[in-house]
Parts: C-alpha cells; sequence; structure tokens
C-alpha cells in the first residue's frame, strides 16, 4: 500500500510538472496568442487546394486518356477547361504572392 | 497494487477533464500556453492509462485473485495468454482497453500533428470530451480496481473466450472502434475552428485507413473464431455484437470513398462530416451493445449497469456532431457540382448511398428489439431472413458497382468509351452466367448473381491492372505511383473474394445430420463418414471428448476428424460445455468439410451434423488480402508527402 501510495504520489507530481511545463518554460512571454490563419492565408490555402485539383484531374485525365478509358473525343472536350482552371488558379496565387513577396508551394 | 492502479485512473480522469476544459477555453479565447499545456495533458493520460493498464495485467499474471475483476475472469489454472486476454474479457477491463488506445492513439496524432496548433487547439477538447466518458465510467461506474478478501480460486474464464482467436480479435476490434474517434475529432476541430480547407481530411487519412483495416480484420478473425468455436457451423448470425462491428466499417468505408471526391472535387464536404460522424457514434454504439448486455447475443458475457451511460454519452455526442454541422453549414457549401450520372464520382456517391442504406437497415435491425420493448413492452427479434434481404437488395448492387467504378471516367463518360471498357468485363459476366446456369449453380438467384457480377468486378480490376501497366510500363510503378488507387483495387480483389466464399459457402453448402452408433455411416456429397469410437481426455481445465469419424471417397481415406464437446468444470457460469467441431481443409473445392457432434449420449451414440461448405476458405484468404491492399493503400508517398508539406508550410504554426 505503502509503495503504491508513493508511486501514485510520484506519477502525479510527474503528469503535473508535465502539464504546467509551457507555463514553466515561458513564464512571462512577449505574446501568449494563439496563432490563426488570417483571412489572406485561408484564401491562399483555398487557391493551392483548387490548383492542386484541377493539377491531379489534368493528371487523371492525361493517365485514363493512355489507358483508354478516355476517347480521343472525351479527351479533347475535358482537357480545354481543366487547363483553364489550373491556369487560373496558377495566376490567382501567383499575383497573390507577388503582392505578399511569398513563395509559392509546389503543385507536384 | 490496486490502490495503484486507481490513483492511475484517477490522474487519467483529471488530465482528461484539463485538456477538455483548459483545451477549449484556449481554444476559444486563443491562448498558446493554456492550448500546449492541454496538449500535454493529453499526452500525459496515456502514460496514467498505461500505469493502470499495467497493474491490471500485473494482477491477471500473478492470479492476484484479491482484484474482483482477477477472480471473476480467471482461475489458477488458465494458461498465462488467457489470462493476460482476460484484460479484455470482462466489462471493466474492456473500457481501460478503450481508454488505453484512444489516450494512445491521442498523444500520437497530437505529436504528429504538433505544428498544427491552430487545428489541434480544437482536436484536443474533442478527444479528451470522449475520453473524460470513459475515465469517469472507468472511475466512478465500473472499475476494474475493485478488491475484495482473495478466495482460492478464481471463477474462470467463459469457455468460447479460451481459444486463440480471442487474444487477437477484441482488441483488433477496439483498434478499429477507437480509430474511427480520431478522424471525428479532426472533422469536428476543423468545424469549430472554422477550417474550410483540407487540412483534416490530410491529416486523418491514415487513421481512417488503419482504423477501417483493423476492423475489418479484426471482424473476419471474430468470424473466423464463431466458425471454430461456437459449433454452429457458421461464421456470421447477424448477432447484435457482430452487426455493431460491421455498422462502422459500412460507414467508415462509405466515408473512405466519399471523401475521396471532396479531395478531388471539392464536393460532399456535409456529407462526409455527416459520415465521419456517423462512422464514429455507430463506434460507440458497438462498445454500448457489447457491453451493456442490452440484447442478447452470444458475445455480450455480462448484463451491466452502464447501459443507461453508453445511452446518454452517445445522445450527448449526436447532438453536439449534428448541432456543430448545422451551425456550420454555410462554410460547408460545394462550389462545384456534380457534372453527370454517369462518372466516377456518381459511382461513388450510388456506393455510398447502397453502404449507407445497408448501414441503417441492419442498425434498425438491431434496435429494433429495444424499440418494441420500449413500446410496447414485449420483446421482438429480428431474424436472418431480414438481414439476407437487406444484404442481397444492397449488397449484390454494391458488388456490381465495384466492378463498374474503375471503368468508369471522373466528371463524364460518353457511352462510346464505356462500350470500350465495359465490352470485356461484360462478355466475362455473360460467360460466367451461362455457364454456372448451365452447370445448374440457378438453384439459389442471389448466388448465381453474385458469381455472376463477381466475374465482371474481376475481369474490370484485371483489365485496370493490364491497362495502367501497360500505360506505365511496369506493374511496380504503376502501383508506386497510385498507391491509394491500386491499393484500393487490391481491397477491391479481397472484397470480391469475399463475396465469392461468402456465396459458395452459404447459398451452396450441404448440410447432414443423423444419430450414429459405432461403426455406422452417413453419406454427404460423395464422402462417407464412419463413426469410428469415442476419446476421452483430461487436460488443465477441461475434460475433452471426441468422437473418431473417418471420412472415405471410395476405397481411399480423405481424412480422420474429431469433432466433440470439452465440459469446462470451473467457469464464472458454472460448469460449462463446449462444442468442439472438426474441419477438413478440401482442396478440391477450397471449402471445408465440417463436423458438429451436436450430442453424444452416455452410450454412446454420437449425433452428427456434417456440413460441406464450398469455397468457404476464399473468406479467410480474403483477409490476408485486405490487409495488404489496405497497407499498400496507406503506405506513406514520399512525393505525396512533401507537396502537403509544402501546402500547409505557410498556415500558422
Amino acid at each position: 500500500m505503502t509503495l503504491a501510495l508513493v508511486l501514485g504520489a510520484g506519477l502525479a507530481l510527474a503528469v503535473v510538472f508535465f502539464v504546467a511545463r509551457p507555463f514553466l518554460r515561458e513564464p512571462a512571454p512577449t505574446s501568449d496568442v494563439l496563432d490563426e490563419p488570417s483571412e489572406l492565408e485561408r484564401r491562399r490555402l483555398e487557391l493551392v487546394e483548387e490548383r492542386d485539383r484541377a493539377l491531379a484531374a489534368l493528371k487523371e485525365l492525361e493517365f485514363d486518356h493512355r489507358t483508354g478509358k478516355v476517347t480521343d473525343d472525351d479527351y479533347r472536350e475535358q482537357v480545354g477547361p481543366l487547363r483553364r482552371s489550373a491556369a487560373a488558379a496558377l495566376r490567382a496565387l501567383e499575383l497573390r504572392a507577388e503582392a505578399t513577396h511569398e513563395r509559392i508551394p509546389s503543385g507536384r | 497494487m490496486a490502490a495503484l492502479g486507481r490513483a492511475a485512473l484517477l490522474l487519467s480522469f483529471g488530465l482528461v477533464v484539463y485538456a477538455l476544459v483548459g483545451g477549449s477555453i484556449a481554444a476559444a479565447k486563443r491562448r498558446r500556453r493554456l492550448a500546449l499545456s492541454a496538449q500535454n495533458a493529453l499526452l500525459a493520460s496515456f502514460a496514467t492509462t498505461l500505469v493502470a493498464a499495467g497493474v491490471l495485467w500485473a494482477a491477471l499474471a500473478r492470479h492476484d485473485f484479491s482484484f474482483v475483476y482477477v477472480a471473476e475472469h480467471t482461475n489458477i489454472q488458465l494458461p498465462l495468454g488467457y489470462r493476460l486476454s482476460a484484460f479484455w474479457g470482462g466489462q471493466e477491463g474492456s473500457l481501460l482497453l478503450w481508454l488505453l488506445v484512444l489516450s494512445g492513439y491521442s498523444a500520437l496524432a497530437v505529436w504528429l500533428n504538433r505544428r498544427t496548433r491552430e487545428l489541434m487547439a480544437w482536436v484536443v477538447p474533442v478527444l479528451a470530451g470522449v475520453a473524460t466518458f470513459f475515465a469517469f465510467m472507468l472511475c466512478f461506474v465500473s472499475s476494474p480496481f475493485g478488491t475484495a478478501p482473495a478466495p482460492a480460486d478464481g471463477a474462470g474464464m467463459v469457455p468460447s473466450l479460451q481459444n486463440p482467436y480471442m487474444l487477437a480479435h477484441p482488441p483488433l476490434l477496439y483498434l478499429g472502434y477507437v480509430g474511427l474517434t480520431i478522424p471525428f475529432a479532426f472533422a469536428m476541430g476543423a468545424l469549430l475552428s472554422r477550417r474550410t480547407d483540407e487540412r483534416w481530411i490530410v491529416a486523418t487519412r491514415r487513421w481512417t485507413l488503419s482504423a477501417w483495416m483493423f476492423l475489418g480484420v479484426g471482424q473476419l478473425i471474430g468470424a473466423h473464431w464463431a466458425y471454430v468455436e461456437i459449433g454452429w457451423g457458421g461464421y456470421y448470425a447477424w448477432d447484435p455484437v457482430e452487426n455493431a462491428a460491421l455498422m462502422p466499417w459500412l460507414a467508415a468505408t462509405a466515408f473512405l470513398h466519399s471523401v475521396m471526391i471532396q479531395e478531388k472535387r471539392g464536393m460532399l464536404k456535409v456529407w462526409n462530416m455527416v459520415l465521419v460522424s456517423l462512422a464514429f457514434l455507430l463506434s460507440i454504439f458497438g462498445t454500448f451493445l457489447t457491453r451493456s448486455g442490452v440484447i442478447n447475443s452470444i458475445h455480450s458475457f455480462s448484463q451491466s449497469p452502464i447501459g443507461g451511460w453508453f445511452l446518454g454519452f452517445i445522445i450527448i455526442c449526436t447532438v453536439f456532431a449534428v448541432g456543430l454541422i448545422y451551425l456550420r453549414l454555410p462554410l460547408l457549401r460545394a462550389r462545384t457540382k456534380l457534372e453527370s450520372l454517369v462518372s466516377r464520382e456518381a459511382t461513388f456517391l450510388y456506393n455510398n448511398l447502397l453502404l449507407v442504406a445497408l448501414c441503417l437497415t441492419i442498425l434498425w435491425g438491431v434496435m429494433y428489439p429495444l424499440l418494441s420493448q420500449a413500446v410496447r413492452g414485449e420483446t421482438r427479434s429480428v431474424s436472418k431472413p431480414y438481414y439476407d434481404f437487406f444484404l442481397h437488395t444492397f449488397g449484390l448492387p454494391l458488388l456490381l458497382l465495384m466492378g463498374i467504378g474503375p471503368l468508369v471516367a471522373w466528371r463524364r463518360a460518353s457511352l462510346r468509351a464505356l462500350g470500350k471498357t465495359f465490352l470485356i468485363p461484360l462478355a466475362a459476366a455473360i460467360v460466367t452466367g451461362g455457364v454456372l446456369i448451365g452447370l445448374g449453380f440457378d438453384s439459389s438467384w442471389p448466388g448465381l448473381l453474385a458469381y455472376t457480377f463477381s466475374a465482371f468486378v474481376a475481369a474490370s480490376i484485371v483489365f485496370e491492372f493490364v491497362r495502367g501497366t501497360r500505360a506505365t510500363g511496369s506493374l511496380f510503378r504503376l502501383i508506386g505511383k497510385n498507391r491509394r488507387r491500386y491499393g484500393g483495387y487490391i481491397v477491391h480483389a479481397a472484397i470480391l473474394l469475399l463475396a465469392i466464399g461468402i456465396a459458395g459457402s452459404s447459398a451452396y453448402q450441404t448440410v447432414r445430420e443423423r444419430g450414429l452408433h459405432v461403426g455406422q455411416s452417413l453419406e454427404l456429397a460423395g464422402t462417407t463418414l464412419t463413426y469410428e469410437g469415442l476419446q476421452t481426455r483430461q487436460t488443465a481445465n477441461a475434460v475433452e471428448t471426441r468422437a473418431v469419424v473417418k471420412a472415405t471417397r471410395g476405397n481411399s481415406t480423405v481424412a480422420t476428424l474429431h469433432p466433440g464437446k470439452n465440459l469446462y468444470p470451473v467457469t464464472p457460469l458454472g460448469p460449462q460445455t463446449s462444442n468442439e467441431v472438426s474441419i477438413y481443409h478440401d482442396p478440391r473445392n477450397l471449402g471445408d468439410l465440417f463436423l458438429i457432434a451436436d450430442q453424444i449420449d452416455r452410450n454412446g451414440t454420437l449425433y452428427l451434423k456434417a456440413l460441406v461448405k464450398p469455397l468457404v476458405n476464399l473468406i479467410w484468404a480474403a483477409g490476408f488480402l485486405f490487409l495488404f491492399g489496405s497497407l499498400v493503400a496507406m503506405w506513406p508517398d514520399a512525393v505525396e508527402q512533401r507537396r502537403l508539406a509544402e501546402r500547409y508550410a505557410a498556415a500558422p504554426a
């Protein structure tokens, strides 16, 4: 029983220390605010996801065309709009990157 | 040491309550250090729960009967492996296993996503909320650390649990059930933090797949346990507890498909939130059914007072999930529409509707006895024909869709393209159907349809691999570059084997039964079974009686089988007798010759039930293929990982 109490108390002390660690390490931080994405950042993520979706759809269409699942006519009909939407997403990202001087994450 | 176990559980409870309350305040008020502290509390709760689990395992290993749980679920004769597995043999231990796996998963999820603080700030309180319920149950309602003066020996273990499959089946199911909490927590975290991007999907892709894989493998192991241990000649009886594991698996299967549409097309955001919540809620419901004993089942080993608590928790979770999804509906609007009803995404939608319909009809079947008791005061159960009807109604079209989906292009498919891709699979299906009718397989229409559709699906999968390999030049390159897609096709092949195995062993099985004296025979599907006598032996914890039955075909002996019974003098339910079946795996039909000693009279008369179950072994083979395909699908792709890391790199850390 005594051993159990000692072990239990030791465990309690260890977890209290671990839980309090962020406060012990930074007792008076310059900022204690949890970052959250700005509207601009949210929009950037949306554009990156749109671009990735369009590029993935293009890749998928190319592959389906090569395997014969998509006929030449269907391919010609679908590839244009997909390229345009990928280009639009890329252009929007570039414009945004130029305005904010940031790097565009790779889509490949 | 029970005091240490209790203390560790109280610490776990305190930690998860802190993570819930502190984490919620931190996320709502944007307090960084408090959010980190809440994360640490969740991490620490794993350590304290591990200590509690260690105390219980040590007590089980040491025959410490001063623990009521150890005394009620084991005895001195029980081998060490089964003693350790008694951890999940009872309700209190099962709840501790839930908390252990949940806190372990939560700690891993927190650690892996430690840079995604903004999303994790809300994920932590959701995970902690679920953990709080289980920690509360363990501390205040159903503790495994109750003590009493130690009896000389324990009550022993239920005989049907004394089976090697029971060492793996429950933990695997729990890994699956609990694993579904992680995608649910991330989905709710995304909604709470008003994130409309797909980060939560990216973060939980492998969690969902692994939970789904564990549930699938766990169920197959459970089915095999029922097959060899319960001794009725089947592997799935639509038992409520079996259904309880099937329902979240079906919901998770639907989610795994529909989430691909969100990733590829940005559609079905609300539907995905509903599915991930449904899968989680059904996993809690499954635990409730298994542990509460509220519905009679061969798997619910106890009656207990925890039902009300679980029901309350399920209601709270449902209200929370539905309310949050409703509040965030404006954020979940899709920007694209379904372009055509003949497209890959449309087949995924049909698949989703069928899976959810099957899941809900099973749920209705499971709940009907409870509802009829509550409304009419009489318990009416739903039996096999109900489930079989809906399995045929929804399952067969699902099987067919598994073959159609891969043949149809994304966005839209023209009739010309469809004609080209459907030609070979359709021809394979027509030829197979025709040949089977010629061979007399039309004795069962569901069986015939299952085989015909299976031919279609098999041809479609093979066709897909052949065309892909031709296009890329190598099968390994094809799979390596598209692991999710081709891993998925391997899983489809596993489901196909499963369907063929189920159809063969249920629609085309042969059964004979009769009483035999020594020297008498029984004829079954070209095999003669001759009863040659009885053997009895005493083992550590049972008296084993076996009939010796020789199986012959013509003049040659095929096998000597030993169906019988075990008498367990010490179990929690008093002396128990179990059926011990004997099986000959027949390579001719990939099936089994399955013998059950229904009754053995004192005068030595054997009432033998014999079954021939063609193709049944494909079901177990499907398990290995399912595991392999799942691992291929979830294996990390370095290029993809780099791309996703870059995508979210600029987000706040």
